[in-house]
């Protein structure tokens, strides 16, 4: 007995589709239905357009009915992240400052998703231009978790893991600048993944800090992510920072890669701070990797400790900068008080950005100051360096590196509201960002109240198949990413 | 005590590109407002910049005509600071890695008489680096209005050291690095179109002080002549300052052309912090020697080097070359023209298109591309005048007519019956006769007064109306003198 149409993989929706056993207007209903069902307890949307995907999957059913269909995302809904540009569609990054802003031109991944027949649906909730490990800190009220209403789905893509988790889409994009995909994919059972720096196109992406932003996808197995990251990974010319890579067939990697593989376990990640429960569900994923012929070894990534330091001066730094456009000029919030240029500036920047945009903003601009430039930026840049040469030492001897995802399942809503307390949340996430590796988070268990946790496995540049693969060896043999909240 | 004055000139030239500097939207000048834009050019959340190679290499040209030396990477800067008519509230620019360093403009400084060269000397760079040009604001009495057209555009800022001593200096250093880049195709420098600015630092110091003195900035020299004269002006206002007792104060000035006065913009404590940093969306571009070496196959030969080689090959005087060579196309006309008329016609060439064809192309106001008489129509003229088909007069009546109607000047001579005198027994016949009505002139030709013959051909010419060919008369003079 499979589950209800919203909870199928896309396997087995793309089956259906294409036995004409349902259609694509059947599967958005159903998805329609559901997200209309839980969307007052989730919160996973800022908006969607039911009319306009609809449509899509009309189109969609069409394109079937003439021999045209494009492959296993055509008439699969996804959901995007409030980040990401679609034309027609809001763009507002959970912020006042762009609350009204509609997006003229689709972002790459939105146009990649389109030509692989997958209806781009709903904007997702998240933290304020991606600020934040709890989407608190959006300007439009908070996302729930699904397995825990009273807890936050992680952030800053809180809005693309608990509507995939709750049901309200199949699969999402999310966009990861410090763990921002596999943070929340690990607070909501899901699969996140973060793809190397350079290997999905940020052009449409709301830029938080350019050098470590990349778009990912979620999905409630490996493969459905797998099969989102191949539509939309590859070299674009619109992103100067995009790698010309082959893009491997991911989901035929899930069945052609088995291992053994080296594992290399960080002695810095299991240290203090690390929910007992947590290191638990971890350590007892090693040792199934063990028993499948998966040699373990401990590892170490020396500047561990330097990560969340530096990555607040090089995210702040280049935050500063990007926001520097919204500034109520060409488009966006215009304070309605103000009477010159500098006003405009000020006041509209005062009243559309929320308070944690502007504690960045202000470290940002603090840290590249003139006479302050060398001392913080230039100097984390070089521990930056540092830090991704711990990582590629490591592979000298192992093939890929796991640890906990986050130090604790999910909080309550409200339980950090000291901004350091919330930074830690990533303590484990955003050294793969600095160093520009593709890294996993895979569901690996439940603490006893029934919050999710997961694991992340980090590999070598580009050997997302590689990741993908190892992730599907451990769900095939675990149940976790089956169980569904109770909404 | 005696000042002198020191200058150093920022020069910002628009590269000529189709599209612009970070995207494919098309440049312009004089479009509705607004019109050559798109997300990344408005700056839309999540768009992103791609460079334009073309303006790379543009400017990698630029550098190697005038000596610099080309960084082995091309690395791109954001400095930040807001301001309405920059859509990013940052600018793409380069901070401490310029793509050019060093190099230099060789210029030309005014003689007491335009038909005297003037000294040549080198004016120092000390970098020029790319950077993209903001858009453009338009004030109302009730409103301001962006046009964000420009906003974009590649933009090279050429920094001179401080290496000037003059307004004339400076005049000179803008029109020779302005004629180069014209010349290499990298601009049109129009300074109307905002293709080209200058803003100039300027300070004033003792004769021998060796430390710079305090400078001011000096903005907004519309106009090469503004240029002259807003420099000129500060120098005063400067020296003025001191002869009173008072000090310089590091400021920005604004520069009114039309009332020759400054105002203060802005002193050194409101100065700007850009806080620069790599732009994280740019990756650095390798230049690598094989595309330096491509490039510099396609610069063209600079100005005043072109003016030198004129005249040690073709033996051209400082009068015409000075008027050929700053026109690249009026250049290339004359070589041209040469090619097929001969070296040895080089100065009638040049005579012909400095003198005639220039005269008649600002009578009708066109350019010479727009010109009938093509380097052919040149060549064939030289080659009749001295086959001696053509007389002088005949053959600027002839111009004229080929100017209007574009017809070779062998048909125009037909058709207008210009041709010169031939008839040989005839002409024969009239130095005859002239040597027989001056035996004084024939006697000092035979002893060996050259000058003599001269005395001959006027009434020769008298006789033939005009039409005889002085080649011809010359000959027949000659034999019939030797012969007796």
């Amino acid at each position: 007995m499979s589950d209800a149409l919203h909870y199928q993989s896309i396997a087995e929706l793309s089956a259906a589709l294409q036995a004409r056993r349902i259609s694509a207007v059947d599967l958005m209903q159903a998805v329609i239905a559901r997200t209309r069902a839980v969307e007052d307890r989730v919160h996973a949307f800022n908006s969607y357009d039911f009319e306009d995907a609809l449509a899509q999957a009309r189109a969609s059913d069409e394109r079937r009915a003439r021999g045209e269909a494009r492959g296993p995302l055509d008439g699969i809904p996804i959901g995007l992240k409030d980040v990401i540009a679609v034309t027609g569609q809001p763009l507002t990054a959970s912020s006042r400052m762009l609350q009204t802003f509609v997006s003229p031109y689709d972002a790459t991944v939105t146009q990649r998703l389109r030509e692989a027949g997958a209806i781009c649906w709903g904007r997702l909730n998240m933290d304020e231009f991606a600020m934040g490990s709890s989407t608190e800190n959006s300007a439009f009220g908070p996302t729930a978790n699904p397995y825990a209403l009273d807890c936050v789905p992680g952030g800053s893509s809180g809005g693309s893991a608990a509507a995939v988790a709750a049901g309200e889409t199949i699969v999402s994009l999310g966009s990861d600048t410090g763990g921002s995909i596999r943070q929340p994919a690990s607070f909501c059972n899901v699969v996140g993944l973060k793809p190397t720096y350079g290997l999905v196109s940020r052009y449409g992406l709301i830029a938080f800090a350019s050098s470590l932003d990349q778009i990912g996808p979620f999905g409630r197995s490996v493969e459905d992510t797998a099969i989102v990251l191949g539509a939309i990974a590859g070299h674009d010319p619109r992103d100067s920072t995009s790698w010309r890579a082959d893009v491997p067939d991911y989901r035929a990697a899930l069945q052609s890669r088995r291992g053994p593989w080296r594992i290399g376990i960080p002695r810095e990640y299991f240290g203090e701070g690390l929910d007992p429960e947590v290191a638990a569900s971890v350590q007892a994923a090693v040792r199934f990797y063990e028993s499948q012929g998966c040699t373990v070894k401990d590892v170490s990534l020396p500047h561990t400790e330097y990560g969340i330091g530096v990555y607040y001066i090089i995210a702040t730094a280049e935050c500063s900068s990007n926001l520097a456009r919204f500034d109520g000029i060409r488009y966006g919030h215009r304070s309605k008080d103000a009477k010159d240029a500098v006003e405009i500036y000020a006041e509209s920047r005062a009243e559309g950005f929320g308070p944690e945009v502007k504690r960045r903003i202000i470290l940002g601009t603090y840290v590249l100051s003139s006479g302050y430039y060398d001392a913080y930026y230039l100097r984390a840049q070089k521990v930056r360096t540092l830090i991704r040469q711990d990582f590629l030492n490591a592979y000298r001897d192992v093939d890929v590196i796991l640890t906990p995802t986050a130090p604790t399942p999910a909080f309550r809503r409200g339980a950090k509201a000291d901004p350091l307390a919330m930074y830690l949340c990533d303590i484990y996430t955003i050294g793969v960002n600095l160093a520009g590796l593709p890294a996993v988070s895979v569901p690996c268990g439940f603490s006893a109240d029934g919050r999710p946790i997961g694991m992340q496995l980090i590999g070598q540049p580009f050997g997302e198949a590689e990741l993908l693969a190892m992730a599907h060896t451990y769900e095939r043999a675990h149940a976790w990413g089956q169980r569904r909240p109770t909404l | 005590m005696n000042y002198e004055a020191v200058i150093g000139l920022e020069v910002h030239i628009q590269i000529k590109t189709k599209s612009k500097m970070f995207t494919r939207v098309a440049t312009g000048y004089g479009q509705e407002p607004n019109t050559l834009t798109d997300p990344v050019v408005l700056a839309l959340p999540g768009v992103l910049p791609v460079m334009n190679k073309a303006a790379l290499d543009a400017i990698i040209r630029a550098g190697l005509m005038l000596g610099c030396e080309i960084a082995p990477v091309c690395k791109w800067d954001r400095k930040n600071y807001f301001y309405p008519d920059s859509p990013k509230n940052y600018q793409i620019s380069q901070y401490d890695q310029p793509i050019c360093l060093g190099g230099s403009v060789e210029i030309e400084l005014p003689a007491p008489a335009r038909n005297i060269q003037g000294e040549h000397k080198r004016i120092p760079l000390t970098r020029i680096h790319l950077e993209e040009d903001v858009g453009k604001l338009n004030h109302t009495a009730s409103d301001s209005l962006v046009d964000y057209n420009r906003a974009g555009t590649p933009l090279m800022e050429v920094v001179s050291e401080p290496a000037m001593q003059s307004a004339d200096e400076a005049f000179a250093y803008l029109t020779a690095l302005r004629t180069a880049m014209v010349y290499a195709g990298i601009s049109d420098c129009d300074m109307e179109k905002g293709q080209l600015r200058c803003d100039a630092n300027i300070s004033v110091r003792p004769v021998g002080e060796t430390k710079l003195g305090t400078k001011v900035e000096l903005k907004n020299l519309n106009s090469i002549s503004f240029v002259r004269d807003g420099i000129a002006h500060e120098i005063k206002r400067q020296l003025a300052v001191i002869a009173a007792g008072g000090t310089i104060r590091q400021e920005t000035r604004d520069y009114d052309g039309q009332t020759g006065t400054s105002q203060s913009l802005r002193s050194k404590e409101m100065a700007h912090d850009y806080r620069y940093f790599p732009d994280p969306d740019l990756m650095p571009v390798k230049v690598d020697a094989a595309w330096k070496a491509r490039l510099q196959a396609e610069c063209p030969e600079l100005p005043f080097d072109k003016q030198r080689r004129f005249y040690e090959r073709y033996q051209i005087p400082y009068t015409i070359t000075s008027v050929l060579v700053p026109d690249r196309a009026l250049s290339d006309f004359f070589e041209e023209t040469v090619a097929l008329a001969g070296v040895d016609k080089a100065q009638a060439v040049g005579n012909w298109i400095v003198n005639d064809l220039l005269r008649e192309l600002g009578t009708v106001k066109i350019g010479l591309e727009a010109s009938r008489v093509r380097p052919a129509h040149i060549a064939e003229l030289v080659r009749l005048i001295e086959a001696g088909t053509l007389l002088m007069n005949a053959a600027k009546e002839a111009f004229v007519d080929m100017f209007a109607t574009g017809e070779m000047p062998a048909a125009v001579v037909e058709r207008k019956g210009l041709k010169a005198e031939t008839n040989v027994a005839e002409l024969e016949q009239w130095c005859r006769d002239a040597i027989a009505g001056n035996a004084k002139s024939a006697a000092d030709f035979r002893a060996g007064k050259e000058s003599a013959l001269n005395a001959f051909k006027g009434p020769v010419m008298k006789a033939a109306k005009g039409k005889a060919n002085p080649r011809l008369v010359d000959e027949t003079l000659r034999r019939l003198l030797a012969g007796g």
